[in-house]
């Protein structure tokens, strides 16, 4: 691990001054990945800031019936929460899918949001990565891909966008609150995480020195039951070959407010606006989650190692929307 | 394919050794204050084992994937080899060698792991008896299936699953018959 300066913020304020006066900085507040990534010295700032002291980790209710995650709340601490388990369950299963026990109490939301790519060669710190050393190429195109996204690559990036929570964020319509000198703004969930694209070391919709305070989730629609499924190798510690975040509600019978949201196939948290759109208005049917299903996957672009999540994702989809159906009808 | 050298691209001068200031943190390890100065880079868990001979905590993967390095931040289980020593300033931190009571007398969990066998070469047993502490103080229920997931921060490379997860059922359903039966006092 290379040195590096190390200075302790107790304000939003100051901790984006502190972090604008360096070029190379970065904000410290679980530590899970930041430690992890210093270590490997695929990370190298050379400045930390710390946020754990900016008071920043409750759960507040809104007005409108939504909520504000602090920033700093711990994933454990979101995941047991009893608003969460209630009206946004796919949310507190994602978050205890993900990781272990150990590490979701030490892990932030905003932290989780910033959870940086799982690709061997990124964490390799030597082969040809673009996302790591812009302009050297990709190790994973040609390469070992098993692991790989399908969905939102482009021929500079296949890394696949790792977490649990932010598919969940994702169909939950979240919004990311950024703060920073020049003021707050809150950017929606699916603008929040960028596309490789040219620019795959771009990761994010926000601004050097700005700092995420929180996330808001929009209160939970009328009648609607949610799920989370998650495909992996083993049965607990281990990231999503495949994961699915649904969301509906039953209006005299037909599929209301629908969200279907993927990861462990995608360059970032993925959310399939034209499945959602197949069900909306619809009587649920098997045939009917077949057909979303199968729009959510088309596009995908596969490599020799990572054709079978197609397939895999597809079935993930349609199971997870039998037994959303499920939950809505249990609610009654 | 070109293999591109680490020290290559576009990233900013780490400081030297030397520019860095050093940290001077105060903590509670197994009850005791402890003042100790350390560099920014220092990770809780070299500092638990090299300063204050906590070597029961345990360096396996030093990548949060193995769990042999659990402790109790101020009650909580965490991985110590993913946290800066100076993230532990202010922390009550409890290792394995603080676990049993001052008089020696074991831990309950300390006591099933022996009354059921539940290691073999050990390695991984500090860390799965304070992440099974830990895991009494969550809101996780006693079936298989749920305490099975409640331990899956920590590994075992022999495969002593079985007895560690009967040992650590036997503590967590004594404690819940505890506490409804002081329900049922009140």
């Amino acid at each position: 691990m290379k040195p590096f300066h190390y200075e302790r913020a107790s304000t939003v304020e100051e901790a984006c001054s502190m972090s604008t006066e360096s070029e190379e900085s970065c904000f410290l507040a679980g530590g899970t990945t930041l430690i992890d990534l210093l270590k490997l010295n695929v990370m190298r700032p050379a400045k930390v800031v710390d946020v754990r002291n900016v008071d920043m980790d409750t759960v507040d209710l809104l007005e409108d019936g939504g909520i504000l995650i602090g920033a700093n709340v711990r994933n454990s601490d979101l995941a047991w929460h009893q608003k969460v388990r209630r009206d946004y369950q796919a949310l507190s299963e994602a978050l205890l899918s993900g990781a272990s026990p150990q590490l979701r109490n030490m892990a932030t939301v905003a932290g989780n949001v910033m959870q940086r790519a799982r690709c061997p060669y990124f964490r390799d710190n030597y082969s040809p990565c673009n996302k790591r050393s812009p302009g050297s190429g990709c190790a994973a195109l040609g390469g070992y891909a098993r692991s790989h996204a399908v969905l939102g690559t482009s021929e500079h990036c296949i890394a696949t966008h790792p977490s649990d929570m932010c598919v969940a964020l994702a169909a939950f319509e979240a919004k990311v609150r950024v703060e920073g000198l020049a003021g707050t703004r809150d950017i929606p969930f699916s603008d929040f995480h960028l596309l490789p694209g040219d620019r795959p070391d771009r990761e994010h919709a926000i601004d050097p020195g700005e700092l995420i305070t929180g996330v808001v989730l929009p209160p939970n629609v009328e009648g609607a039951s949610s799920v989370y499924l998650k495909s992996r190798d083993r049965a607990s510690y281990e990231f999503a070959l495949a994961s699915a975040a649904v969301s509906f509600a039953l209006v005299e019978g037909r599929i209301a407010a629908a969200r279907i949201a993927l990861g462990g196939v995608a360059t970032k948290p993925w959310r399939a606006f034209e499945a959602e759109n197949c069900l909306e208005g619809n009587e649920p049917s098997s045939e009917l989650y077949e057909e979303a299903a199968a729009l959510a996957m088309e596009g995908a672009i596969t490599q020799p190692d990572n054709a079978y999540k197609v397939p895999l994702a597809r079935g993930l989809i349609v199971r997870a929307l039998a037994i959303a159906r499920e939950r809505v009808e249990a609610q009654v | 394919m070109k293999l591109i050298n680490r020290d290559e691209g576009a990233l900013a001068r780490s400081p030297s050794s030397e520019e860095v200031a050093q940290t001077s943190i105060e903590l509670r390890v197994n009850g005791r204050r402890q003042v100790v100065a350390v560099e920014p880079r220092e990770v809780l868990l070299d500092t638990l084992r090299e300063r204050f001979a906590c070597t029961g905590v345990k360096k396996g993967c030093d990548h949060g994937q193995c769990g042999a390095c659990t402790i109790l931040l101020d009650g909580r289980r965490v991985n110590a080899c993913l946290m800066l020593s100076v993230m532990a300033e202010g922390c009550d931190l409890r290792t394995i060698e603080g676990i049993a009571s001052e008089n020696g007398e074991l831990h309950a969990m300390q006591q099933a792991f022996l009354d059921h066998d539940a290691f073999q070469c050990g390695y991984c047993t500090c860390g799965q008896i304070v992440s099974a502490v830990g895991m009494l103080n969550e809101p996780w229920s006693a079936d298989p299936q749920s305490l099975a997931e409640s331990m899956s921060g920590n590994l075992c490379r022999c495969g002593a699953y079985r007895n560690i997860l009967a040992a650590v059922s036997d503590v967590k359903r004594a404690g819940n018959r505890r506490e409804a039966s002081r329900d049922e006092d009140l």
